[in-house]
């Protein structure tokens, strides 16, 4: 609660307790009067002066005036009438305890969402004259030597040149499990270092380093608004002149043909009571905190997730996908190389490994590489003798005192080895033992683990089509595609071609529903910037991607797709709710206080617990459960339970 | 140009009114408000000084929500 909160509760109370107070004051007449005055100027004079200036400053028709026009009318029917002047205090102080409830709950997930995005780093250590110095991360260069302490964030991108440890990076990606880092790998700023002292060199200024661009995205979201958004203030535009200009036609009008068509009495007071009740009936409230307020529960919960939104245009189109078209590197698979099968050896798979990576050990062939990393042990270059490498086709060295031939169909045909060609796809590495053929080990893209799950997610979320697209060949291409249970795929794409295909996707597409494309960044840019909505993977991915795609998903897992397209889902439900059940109970009351079946308290009810139910319904998208495979089916049972 | 400036404003309707109060300003080419982090982002016209579009700025949203304040 801040300092107008306090002062606006203190407020409600004290007019409150003066109320209830005065029914116990037997007066009449003007002291009557005067004497309501006090609660009712104590809890509402703020409104009525707003009012007055919203009148000064030509911008007549909102909530304030509203407020103002019915109570002050109760008041002066409660002068000529029955002296009841408890009805328009009890108007105003419902109004004002709902909005003091409205601005506590904003104010609340408020501070909730930005503890949540708290990543940005106040200072960054350096070593200046062999002392630690804490200084602005604004100012410090690229290229410098950077220090970051357990429990502290690392605040700026760079490569850890000393030491190793593991991240928070739950703030960032919304993954939980803690990442390992050690000396000569890529940093990024905004994890927290939990374990070891690590000594960063940094690769980026501040400006440019991955949190100062998250929180850009994240600040600037709100700059892009819905359709619904929209709707509302253009609803709110026409409503409230609509509703004012009703109110006064129920007041004259039908007193005045009573009057001179029915020839009865007028009875006016009774009609210009209706008008009043109509007038708080409908304030808009309601519809139009709860709308924006549902969108940024739902971009609030969605990075908190890992997932950016880059504004609430885009959580409404995402909500409408019912066709995703994947990239294939780096996307569904690893993008890196690994060794994924040995076949045909005669030695044991670790033997025929140790050779290999022993052979290739003088090497920095990415092949050599994914060599070495299935081998896994420090490679002793004191067993390898003789290299010989053979351009284009591999290597011929002597391991411990063993002849090993390693390389492609080429160099076994160059030592007249007959081989045995490989049904897998990938690249081959056909090995050779004392001049005797070995096996052969399969290095490939492997698809990441979590991209089945991730695409059995999407269908049960309701995605139609699932296609991919690549540059790859055909052959790996099929076999991913088949392995992951895709709908369509299209290989051997150039970049333009991705294009032009994404183009072909959209007019194929049903209509009303929309089309993502989610890629990895590299040479993504221009087919995330033309499907509906692009989905960029992996905030450290191309920069150029996270500037062309709409959607940032912060780490390269897939599932996150689902989980963005379910959040977003949720999030039109709510605001979709919102619409129709604000509007529905504002019309029935509307017509009920016209029909003269609602009094002033109803409507006054109606209008506050219409506006506090539609709040808590808008904070729900805040909140995001994870989507974990195992929870998959369970959600699917809960979702079919409380469909039933 | 482009600038930011710390906003307080109560609900997300009049952080809207404001937008588009802000917007309408002489000198300002865009505006956004975000009700989120309560904070507005100004894009001003090329050869403008940002003080005095802002004192507009001010002027043009304290109309449309009395309540609203910019920390210049």
């Amino acid at each position: 609660m801040n300092k107008k909160q306090k002062k606006m509760l203190a407020r409600i109370v004290l007019s409150a307790l003066l109320m209830i107070a005065l029914q116990f004051v037997p007066v009449d007449g003007v002291s009557r009067f005067l004497l309501y005055l006090v609660p009712y100027i104590l809890v509402g004079y703020d409104i009525l002066i707003k009012a007055v200036k919203g009148i000064k400053n030509k911008q007549v028709f909102d909530e304030n005036f509203l407020m103002a026009v019915a109570t002050l009318g109760a008041m002066a029917l409660a002068v000529s009438d029955n002296g009841d002047y408890t009805e328009a205090i009890a108007v105003m102080l419902f109004y004002q305890t709902g909005e003091w409830f409205q601005g506590y709950a904003v104010g609340k997930s408020r501070r909730n969402i930005s503890e949540l995005m708290d990543i940005r780093p106040d200072y960054a250590n350096i070593e200046q004259d062999g002392q630690f110095m804490r200084v602005d991360p604004d100012e410090v260069a690229v290229g410098t030597v950077i220090f970051v302490q357990p429990g502290e964030k690392v605040p700026l991108d760079g490569v850890v040149v000393e030491g190793c440890s593991t991240l928070n990076t739950s703030a960032l990606t919304g993954e939980s499990v803690p990442r390992d880092i050690s000396q000569g790998e890529e940093i990024i700023s905004g994890c927290i270092n939990m374990t070891g002292l690590l000594k960063i060199r940094t690769t980026k200024e501040f400006e440019e380093s991955t949190v100062s661009k998250i929180l850009d995205l994240v600040e600037n979201a709100s700059s892009r608004k819905s359709r619904s958004e929209a709707f509302i203030s253009r609803f709110a535009r026409v409503y409230t002149p609509i509703v004012c200009y009703s109110a006064l036609a129920l007041a004259v009008l039908p007193p005045l043909v009573r009057m001179y068509f029915w020839g009865l009495p007028p009875v006016w007071g009774e009609w210009v009571y209706r008008a009043l009740t109509f007038l708080v009936i409908s304030c808009p409230c309601a519809l139009v905190i709860s709308i924006p307020l549902s969108f940024f529960a739902g971009i609030g919960g969605a990075s908190r997730a890992g997932v950016l939104i880059k504004g609430s245009n885009y959580l409404e189109t995402l909500a409408k996908t019912q066709s995703i078209v994947f990239d294939k590197t780096g996307t569904l698979t690893e993008g890196v190389f690994e060794v994924n099968a040995i076949h045909h050896n005669v030695i044991d798979d670790k033997k025929l490994l140790e050779y290999a990576a022993l052979a290739e050990s003088a090497s920095s062939h990415p092949i050599s590489k994914s060599l070495r990393k299935a081998y896994g042990k420090v490679v002793d270059r004191g067993r390898v003798t003789n290299i010989q490498e053979v351009g284009g086709n591999g290597v011929i060295a002597l391991v411990d005192g063993v002849q090993v031939a390693a390389g492609n169909a080429k160099l076994m045909k160059r030592l007249h080895i007959s081989y045995i060609d490989c049904h897998q796809v990938g690249t081959i590495v056909h090995m050779a033992v004392n001049g005797v053929y070995a096996g052969h080990i399969v290095i490939a893209d492997i698809v990441k683990p979590a991209s089945k799950p991730a695409i059995a997610a999407l269908r049960r979320e309701g995605v139609r089509s699932v296609v991919m697209l690549t540059g790859d060949s055909y052959k790996v291409a099929n076999q991913v595609a088949v392995s992951l249970g895709m709908d369509a795929v299209y290989a051997e794409l150039l970049p333009a071609d991705k294009v032009k295909k994404v183009e072909e996707l959209l007019l194929k597409k049903a209509s009303g529903s929309t089309l993502a494309f989610v890629g990895d960044g590299i040479n993504d840019a221009p087919v995330l910037s033309r499907a509906d909505i692009g989905i960029a993977m992996g905030a450290m991915g191309s920069d150029a991607a996270i500037e062309a795609a709409d959607v940032v998903l912060m780490d390269d897992d897939p599932m996150k797709i689902s989980t963005a397209v379910r959040i977003a889902r949720k999030c039109m439900a709510i605001v979709h709710e919102n619409i129709v059940f604000s509007i529905g109970i504002k019309v029935v009351c509307l017509v009920l206080g016209a029909l003269g079946l609602a009094n002033m308290w109803l409507a006054i009810f109606a209008d506050v617990g219409v506006m506090i139910l539609a709040v808590f319904n808008a904070m729900r998208a805040l909140f995001v459960r994870k989507y974990t495979e195992q929870s998959g089916v369970d959600q699917q049972k809960n979702v079919s339970l409380r469909s039933a | 140009m482009k600038k930011s400036y710390k906003i307080d404003v109560d609900c997300a309707n009049c952080a809207n009114k404001m937008e588009d109060a802000a917007k309408k300003t002489t000198g300002v080419k865009n505006a956004a408000v975000n009700f989120m982090t309560l904070k507005m982002r100004v894009e001003f016209e090329e050869g403008q000084d940002a003080g005095v579009v802002m004192q507009e700025v001010v002027k043009n949203c304290k109309k449309v929500d009395d309540d609203c304040e910019i920390f210049l």
